[in-house]
This record gives structure tokens, C-alpha cells and sequence, in this order.
């Protein structure tokens, strides 16, 4: 019987966004006595995020596509908390994972910002399902206020309700920045233009997925609409290379790039505007996993994902995941790969329709990822006064004498040189570019010691 | 001129009083619920941190808790980060200069 919250529970999830929720829900409708530990206050992660209730949003699904899908598992989530089968720790933030024999023990601090206090919850089984954050590529003034991240606009205006301007160009790549502008437009935002660094001819060379895959061509169909009826103009094979103010964004510069985001000369544009939003998709967040040490894999655009089997387990016996820490894939994928999850560590049989559609997504998701992936010539828009490193400053004139001059061959060393990546992100900003600029293919994935910034003083409360 | 469509059309929100904050002494309005860093983008304040090395301006980048960019000075503790933070009546908020004296508080 499921009695206090400290006992130990069946199975802790880790992260409440799609994958987290679609598994906790799952897990506890076959009877197990869940625990459900997220950072944020309310449900639905990265994609899911809804006004706080004091905004009085009548109708939150406006923000969103497939709301009833999410709505339909919230619904079973109150109804199993109020039952006492899950239980939900809400504004946690994990900072490590240990193990000792007979189970799990989850270490979080409490709070919006992880200021007020710590609390401890074990279990049996541990599902992690920490979702991703944005890849970001820095470009010559980027650090100016008014350049945010395209999929931070969409956080903000999701919970705030606010813009970062009024005149936003979006750019980047990836498919998120379609949804970002519409989101943007639709919210009364003048978007000029969404620059998309790649083609899209890589999805038309994956004909079959795509033909598998008709609710992800009409999601993309359906932005397309959205952004041409607020007449926002797509272009591919373009990138923001300059950012014109110094106290705060005015213009950009856009500019033509070749194959391999490589800016073509003369080609540059001049764009006013107030706020531009950027992002070069999404890189799993795996500090818990890592640290756990479940083995990783190199995915199609160069970032690392944890290494899965079938049903869902990492390397580590015990240790799940589901979502975009497996890889990126969006939020269906994730709500199938947490019911997945939830399946096996129940021990019960997954169906084989649930895995197909998970196989289908997946597929997808490949092909998203490579049509998107980085290319090597966008080092070719950095200045030498470049910041790279947001946090410690550093430039890439001083990354690269690090490697051609002192012969630094990898992160860690440039890192050790530079300082870059060691400051308040622990490089979840610039990890990777700084890789690409040591000369490696993409980031080893790195090992953070703490999943998230603790008061040192909770470390040594812990010693008593 | 017609009025532009804002945010809160689109979910039709009907929120709370608004309720003042003070930001370097200048009192703004924030909405319940809002973060601390959305009261300030609502205001149209992008920046409020100077950053160690240059003094440069920073604001919310990632929105998600994850660069650290907004750190602000909240009721006088520094380093905190303004995106995750909700805005409360009478709250505080100063520019924060260089590391904001942090006492390993981060
Ligand atoms: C900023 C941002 C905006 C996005 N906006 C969109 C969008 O508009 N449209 C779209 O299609 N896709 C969007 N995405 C992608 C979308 O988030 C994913 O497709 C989907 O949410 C994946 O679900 P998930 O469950 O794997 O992870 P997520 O939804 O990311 O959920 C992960 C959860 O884990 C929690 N978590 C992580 N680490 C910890 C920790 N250490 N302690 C406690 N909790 C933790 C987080 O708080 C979060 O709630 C966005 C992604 C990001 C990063
Ligand atoms: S905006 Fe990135 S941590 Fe707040």
C-alpha cells in the first residue's frame, strides 16, 4: 500500500514533459506506485507549457497543436495523485542520482530556483525522461539583449504571455523555428522573415518515411499555413551572421549560404527589427544519465543521445529513458516512448503496434536530424571578437589560438585553456561549438558532476 | 490605428491585477504568474545584468533555465536566475554588476 511519500516507490520518473507523463500515467494504471519529479510547477514540459493560472488563459490550447492528447493523460495524472498512487514533486530540480543496494535514491532541490531546500525520493526503478535544450551557434553579436532563443521565445510566450519585441526574424534551423514564428505572428509579433540554414530536399530524399509519417507532414503543412497567412517569408540556405546595436538588437544581417553554411559574399541583407529568435535544433539533456553512466550514441546531426534497447532501458540495469534524451524526436514520439517504458518496466509485453509507431517516429526523427544537421561552414561567420562562451566571455580568436597555437585537440583541453564552458551553464550554451572549433566532429558527451547548479551549502548539509 | 493583437488574445486571458514590482528603482506593472523575466520583456526591458569581464548587457536567453543569462538581484540575493523566479507584489529587482557578490550561491 502506498503510504508516505519517502517510502520507496515502485518507479521514479524523472521530467514531466511528454515522455515523463505518458509513463507515469501508464506505469500507475498497471499498479505501480510512481513518484514524478520535474523542475517546473505544473505538467507538460518544454512543449506542453501553459500560462501559470494566474494569467486566466480560457483557452491554453491556442498555443499549442494536439492539446487533447496531453489533457487526456493531465486528467489521469490528478485522478492517480488524488487516488495517492502517484506522487508528484512539482518545482524539484535533480541534482544527482545514486544508487545503493536494494534502490534508487533521487536528490533534488526545491524551489523555482532551487533556492529552498532538498528533499530525497527512492525507488526501485528509475525512468529518465529529461527532455532536451536548444543547440545554439554563435554568430557575431549574439550576446546583445534581444537576440533569445527561438525556443525560449516560445517558453516565454507559452507561460509569460510576452514577446521579446515586435519586429522578431526567426533563424536557425530545424523544424521548431516554423512553429516559433507562427507562434510569434499569431501573438501579434511583425516576423519579416524565418532564415532556415539548410534545404528542405533532405526530407523529398526520404520519401518513404515521410509516406509513414502523414501527421508529421501535416503538422508541417499546417505551419506553413499559419505562417503564410500572417505573410512571413520563408528562406532556406540563409543565416543571420550579424547582429547590428549594442544595448540592444536593431538590425540583423542575412545572408546567403551554400551547401555546407558556408555565408556566400556579397549576399548580405539588412533587416530592422527588435528581437530576433534563434536556434540550430535541440541537443538531449543528459547530465542525470551520464553522470549514471549509461552509455551514449553519436545521432545523425553530431550530438549524443543515451544508447537504448527496444524497450526503452539504458545500459544501466534499472535505468530507462524516454523521449528526447533518447534523441530528438518531438513530443509524440515521446508520449509513445514513455508508454513504452512504462510497459516494460512493469513487465509487461509492449504491443507491437506501440513499437511500430514508435519505430515510424523514430525514423523520422533520423531524417529530420540529418536534413537539419549542422554543416561545418558556419565557422566561417565567426569574427575573431566572436563570443563563443556566453558565460565566461571567451572569443573565438581565443578558442582558436588554443588549438593552432597551444595544439588543444578537444573540449576539455580548450576548455582548461579558455575557460570556455566552465562558467554558470557548464557549456550547455557552447558545447557545441566549441567541439566543432577543437576540431572534433561534435561534443564527447560531457559529464557534468551536478544535473543542476546546488548551494554548496545543500552539499554540505548532506555530510551531517 | 487598430490595436495590435497581443499574447493574451490568443488564449483569451483574462488575468489577475496586475500588482507593482520596482526594477533599478523604477516601479512596473507584472501580471500574476508571470516570471520575473517576463514582467521585465512585457515592460520592453531586455537587459539587467552587466556581465564580469566586459560590463556588457545581458537578459533572458534560453527562457528555460538552462544559460543563466538572466541572473538577476532579487530582494537584494543575487544570482538568481529571473526566468524560473515568478514576479511577486513588491519584489525588487536590481541590475546585477559582474558576479553580484555572489557568496558561492550559485
Ligand atoms: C525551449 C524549448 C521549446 C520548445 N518548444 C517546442 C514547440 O513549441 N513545439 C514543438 O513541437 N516542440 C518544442 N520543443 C521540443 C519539445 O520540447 C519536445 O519535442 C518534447 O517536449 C519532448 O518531450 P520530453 O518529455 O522528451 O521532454 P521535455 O518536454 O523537454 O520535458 C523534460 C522535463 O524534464 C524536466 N527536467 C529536466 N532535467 C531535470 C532535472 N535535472 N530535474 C528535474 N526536472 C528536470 C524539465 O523540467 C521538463 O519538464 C521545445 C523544446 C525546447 C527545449
Ligand atoms: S534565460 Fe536562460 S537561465 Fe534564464
Amino acid at each position: 500500500m502506498p503510504t508516505s511519500p519517502s517510502d520507496p516507490h515502485d518507479l521514479v520518473v524523472i521530467g514531466a514533459g511528454p515522455a515523463g507523463l505518458a509513463a507515469t500515467v501508464t506505469a500507475a494504471g498497471f499498479g505501480l506506485r510512481v513518484a514524478l519529479v520535474d523542475a517546473a510547477a505544473r505538467p507538460g514540459g518544454q512543449f506542453y507549457r501553459q500560462p501559470a493560472p494566474g494569467l486566466g488563459a480560457a483557452r491554453p490550447e491556442a498555443l499549442h497543436h494536439s492539446w487533447r492528447a496531453f489533457a487526456r493523460r493531465t486528467a489521469r495524472l490528478d485522478a492517480q495523485v488524488a487516488a495517492g498512487r502517484v506522487h508528484h514533486f512539482a518545482a524539484h530540480h535533480v541534482w544527482a542520482v545514486t544508487r545503493d543496494p536494494a534502490h534508487w535514491t533521487v536528490h533534488a532541490v526545491t524551489g523555482p530556483d532551487g533556492g529552498q531546500g532538498r528533499a530525497e525520493v527512492r525507488a526501485r526503478h528509475v525512468l529518465l525522461a529529461t527532455g532536451a535544450y536548444e543547440r545554439q551557434l554563435p554568430f557575431p553579436g549574439w550576446t546583445v539583449p534581444g537576440v533569445v532563443g527561438a525556443g525560449g521565445a516560445q517558453a516565454m510566450l507559452k507561460a509569460g504571455l510576452v514577446l521579446p519585441g515586435r519586429r522578431i526574424v526567426v533563424a536557425g534551423s530545424g523544424p521548431l523555428l516554423l512553429a516559433v514564428a507562427g507562434s510569434l505572428a499569431a501573438a501579434g509579433a511583425t516576423v519579416p522573415v524565418v532564415a532556415e540554414a539548410s534545404g528542405y530536399a533532405g526530407y523529398a530524399r526520404a520519401p518513404r518515411t515521410l509516406a509513414v509519417n502523414p501527421r508529421k507532414l501535416a503538422e508541417g503543412a499546417g505551419h506553413a499555413v499559419t505562417l503564410l497567412r500572417h505573410g512571413v517569408r520563408l528562406r532556406s540556405r540563409s543565416a543571420v551572421t550579424a547582429v547590428h546595436g549594442t544595448d540592444r538588437v536593431e538590425a540583423v544581417t542575412l545572408t546567403r549560404i551554400d551547401r555546407d553554411w558556408r555565408p556566400v559574399p556579397g549576399t548580405g541583407l539588412r533587416i530592422p527589427c527588435d528581437a530576433l529568435a534563434v536556434g540550430h535544433g535541440l541537443v538531449p539533456q543528459l547530465e542525470p544519465a551520464t553522470a549514471l553512466g549509461c552509455a551514449t550514441r553519436r545521432t545523425p546531426d553530431g550530438t549524443w543521445a543515451l544508447v537504448l534497447d527496444h524497450q526503452q532501458r539504458t545500459t544501466v540495469d534499472g535505468v530507462w529513458a524516454a523521449g528526447e534524451a533518447g534523441g530528438i524526436g518531438g513530443a509524440e514520439l515521446a508520449f509513445v516512448e514513455g508508454e513504452v517504458a512504462a510497459y516494460s518496466i512493469a513487465g509487461r509485453g509492449v504491443h507491437g503496434s506501440l513499437r511500430r509507431r514508435r519505430d515510424r517516429l523514430r525514423r523520422f526523427a533520423r531524417t529530420m536530424a540529418a536534413a537539419h544537421a549542422p554543416r561545418p561552414g558556419w565557422t566561417g561567420w565567426l569574427r575573431e571578437d566572436t563570443e563563443v562562451c556566453r558565460c565566461e566571455e571567451v572569443t573565438a580568436g581565443r578558442i582558436l589560438d588554443a588549438v593552432s597555437g597551444l595544439g588543444a585537440r578537444d573540449t576539455r583541453t580548450v576548455k582548461l585553456l579558455t575557460r570556455a564552458g566552465m562558467g554558470w551553464c557548464q557549456g550547455r550554451m557552447c558545447g557545441p561549438a566549441v567541439a566543432r572549433l577543437a576540431g572534433g566532429g561534435g561534443p564527447a558527451a560531457d559529464r557534468r558532476p551536478l544535473a543542476c547548479p546546488v548551494v554548496l551549502g545543500e552539499l554540505a548539509d548532506g555530510q551531517g | 490605428m487598430t490595436r495590435r493583437r497581443t499574447p493574451a488574445d490568443v488564449v483569451r486571458a483574462a488575468p489577475g491585477p496586475a500588482f507593482e514590482i520596482r526594477f533599478d528603482g523604477r516601479p512596473l506593472p507584472a501580471l500574476p504568474g508571470q516570471s520575473i523575466a517576463a514582467a521585465l520583456w512585457a515592460a520592453g526591458v531586455l537587459s539587467w545584468r552587466t556581465t564580469r569581464r566586459d560590463g556588457r548587457p545581458r537578459g533572458a536567453f534560453c527562457g528555460i533555465g538552462s544559460c543563466f543569462d538572466c541572473l538577476a538581484t532579487v530582494n537584494g540575493r543575487p544570482n538568481q536566475r529571473a526566468c524560473l523566479v515568478p514576479a511577486r507584489p513588491g519584489d525588487t529587482i536590481t541590475t546585477q554588476e559582474g558576479h553580484g557578490h555572489a557568496d558561492l550561491t550559485v
